[in-house]
């Protein structure tokens, strides 16, 4: 009788190998985390890489100033139940000082390229590890595990290195980082059904929760400190969650009444097989385009 | 069962890939709303009646900008009887570059021809490379049956030449499959098709389901570099001092007999760690921390194997490259070669053969080794690594070889020589066929 591996063994086991190469070839690498669920995914899987040892590295939140309550509040009991040390990058220091301006539409994702880059400087972070996945949009489909970037945080096509075998290829200028991609090979469902398997905790706006939102762009806004409806736009009491998490002013909403875990991962199923739908298409796409702006401004 | 598939395809944009590889997506549902939407909407746009799924894969306006449409692209799709990660790499340009980066994971190629041409010379490349690479088992999909009004001679023919190629390569035949296919009507992509009664077999998705994965060489000798020392100096474990890695190939059980090279300190395994508890045995493919019965020297870039079939520990080796790098290879070159988790310095002494693509031929103790050109060397390391030949073990026989100043990635090297016809065996002539040129 042998060990058998299944598909979740397998990304596990290929998430925790990239970690481990990381800890060993890098001198500075940095955990991106937002409280999202590919971040605290990313987190469960540093700990398990080290067990019974720390993590050997810190974690780094980008701020946009624009956040879920909820959400800063997990964030925070993660970092202190795990013993984590956090460092936070905030948008809103920017802002105060002038070295960034608000957007017309109040939006902050784009704006937090340049307070990343500042704190992979300041810190002098060599490899960045972000909750990418290859399966959300065909431009991510050709990115590395080991993505080569310049001194500006930026990704040069050519440079970048043909991946063989599990030898990854991690060497770099000085002033140059890597960013790192361990969920690479996982795809939304898996994400799930592992979070499940895992009993790994999320900030409860990802279930079913009663909420006051409005419609704007077909996408369901939550009022906050970054704005609310604007004439025309009517606060409706409705039972919603969340299928990302990121700049509040700009991060919908969907309708779903998916209050556990189960209950997501088959909504997340279903979703693959009512594509044809032409009712929720809309939905889907104004998510998908949302959900682009949110990967092209922070990562 | 295995439930999950890593494959590769093959083949160029003319034979249909793109519309094949979407018509896999489409047909196995794995295509979300939004990005079908824009589909439907691209293809009516260009007044087409059924949505053209090569535009599923086609690269993006931005990547074409960006100049990495050559580039192999990872698509995932699943069915209830399995997961599928699919490399998916183009053909034309830098096709050895593209097909050793797909291949080097792959548990299966599906290589594609076009009905109307059968099996070209692009075909027997993309072959070779899978065998070289150690890819197990090959698809031909002979694309476009539909334009050869499904006719059964004709699919039989490039049938039993391909077959007669994979063969030479060293394919069993039971590993090698031909499906006459249409990738635009979806004849036999996913669904069985009406308009070929004459063929038996399995459909490109039920084959894709039900054929047997190679199983990780679980009998194979324990194989297991050493990734990072975990020593947590905390209160609860003072003392704990593991070995963190991947089981890269064979089973390791509590109570086994360990070599660890290149020094060859011996001892056993007493404990085989993990986050959710101690196992009894760990397998090829499993991330595990190792316990040792002996207080050893042991550090990232040491590896842990079985003292009963240990690799040889050499500083001098022959190997095949693939060169993937603008700057071509000379004898005498000064490399880094990153082998498991150790990077040691090296130098490629001798260029012994060269494999030229577009001859399909090789040639003796060539000048050079350029883009895409794939040769046997002869390796000096500066410290003594311990290799298997890549026939043996596809994780330890592996290796890359980087450039020492700007640190990219210049081959895939693969230790000894995994195609014999590679080998240069031939003294009487300077150069002789890796494969026959077909019909």
């Amino acid at each position: 009788m042998t060990t058998a591996l299944d598909t979740l063994d397998r990304l596990e086991s290929e998430a925790i190998h990239i970690f481990r190469e990381v800890a060993g070839e890098f001198d500075r690498p940095v955990i991106l985390f937002s409280g999202g669920k590919d971040s605290t995914l990313l987190v469960h899987l540093a700990i398990k890489a080290f067990w019974p040892a720390p993590v050997p590295f810190p974690l780094l939140h980008v701020d946009t100033g624009h956040n879920f309550d909820e959400v800063i509040e997990f964030r925070d009991r993660v970092v202190a139940r795990h013993g984590l040390r956090l460092e936070v990058a905030r948008v809103q220091d920017y802002l105060d000082d002038g070295r960034l301006t608000e957007r017309p539409d109040g939006t902050r994702n784009p704006l937090q390229t340049v307070p990343l880059l500042d704190a992979i400087t300041e810190h002098r972070f060599d490899a960045v590890f972000g909750g990418g996945r290859r399966d959300e949009e065909r431009a991510r489909a050709k990115e590395r595990i080991f993505s080569l970037r310049n001194a500006f945080g930026q990704w040069e096509p050519r440079r970048q290195r043909p991946e063989l075998w599990n030898l990854y290829n991690g060497r770099h200028r000085a002033g140059e980082h890597v960013r790192v991609f361990p969920l690479s090979n996982w795809t939304e469902l898996d994400v799930w059904r592992y979070i499940a398997r895992e009993r790994i905790e999320l900030p409860s706006i990802y279930y079913a929760h009663r909420r006051e939102v409005y419609l704007r762009d077909g996408m369901w806004l939550a009022e906050g400190p970054w704005g609310g409806p604007r004439e025309g736009e009517a606060l409706v009491e409705k039972t919603v969650r969340y299928r990302t998490v990121g700049d509040g002013s700009c991060t919908g909403a969907v309708e779903s009444d998916a209050a556990d875990i189960e209950a997501v991962i088959a909504e997340v199923s279903a979703s693959r097989l009512t594509e044809r739908g032409a009712t929720r298409a809309d939905d889907r796409l104004s998510e998908a385009a949302m959900e682009d702006r949110k990967r092209e401004g922070y990562f | 069962m295995s439930d999950l598939l890593r494959l590769a395809t093959a083949g160029s944009v003319d034979d249909g890939k793109s519309t094949l590889v979407g018509r896999l997506l489409y047909d196995t549902k794995s295509v979300l709303a939004d990005t079908l939407d824009a589909v439907h909407r691209a293809s009516a746009d260009r007044g087409l009646t059924t949505p053209d799924l090569s535009l599923l894969v086609d690269g993006l306006r931005s990547e074409r900008e960006q100049g990495i449409t050559i580039d192999v692209a990872y698509r995932y799709f699943a069915t209830p009887r399995r997961s599928f990660v699919l490399a998916d790499t183009p053909g034309h340009v830098q096709y050895t570059r593209n097909t050793v980066t797909g291949a080097s994971t792959a548990q299966l190629g599906v290589l594609l021809v076009d009905a109307r041409k059968g099996v070209v010379e692009q075909t027997r490349r993309h072959a070779a490379v899978l065998a070289l690479l150690g890819v197990p088992r090959l698809v031909l999909a002979v694309n476009k049956i539909d334009l050869v009004d499904y006719d059964q001679v004709t699919f039989s023919r490039i049938a039993k030449e391909f077959t007669a190629h994979a063969t030479a390569l060293g394919f069993p035949e039971d590993a090698v499959l031909e499906i006459p296919v249409s990738a635009l009507a979806g004849d036999n992509v996913v669904e069985r098709s009406a308009n070929t009664p004459w063929y038996s077999g399995p459909t490109l998705l039920e084959h894709l389901e039900t054929v047997p994965v190679e199983p990780d060489p679980h009998d194979a000798p324990f194989r297991f570099p050493v990734q990072y020392v975990i020593r947590p100096r905390t209160p609860e474990h003072p003392d704990y001092r593991g070995y963190a890695g991947q089981v890269a190939s064979g089973t390791v059980r509590v109570g086994d007999e360990i070599a660890v090279l290149p020094g060859g300190l011996r001892s056993t395994v007493e404990r085989i760690d993990t986050a959710d508890g101690p196992l009894a045995e760990a397998v090829a493919g499993q991330s595990v921390t190792l316990l040792l019965a002996h207080e050893l020297d042991i550090s990232r870039g040491d590896l842990i194997a079985t003292s009963a079939n240990p690799p040889r520990v050499t500083d001098e080796f022959d190997a095949t490259v693939c060169w993937l790098s603008d700057k071509p290879l000379r004898p005498g070159a000064r490399v880094l070669v990153k082998h498991g988790t150790r990077t040691v310095q090296a130098i490629v002494t001798q260029l012994r053969t060269r494999f030229d693509e577009q001859r399909l031929a090789s040639t003796e103790n060539p000048e050079s080794l350029r883009l895409n050109e794939i040769g046997q060397v002869a390796v000096r390391t500066a410290e003594p690594v311990p290799v298997d030949d890549y026939t043996r073990d596809r994780r330890t026989g592996a290796f890359l070889v980087i450039d020492t100043a700007d640190g990219g990635t210049l081959a895939a090297g693969l230790v000894g020589a995994p195609l014999p016809e590679l080998d240069g065996a031939a003294d009487d002539t300077d150069s002789h066929a890796l494969v026959s040129p077909g019909p």
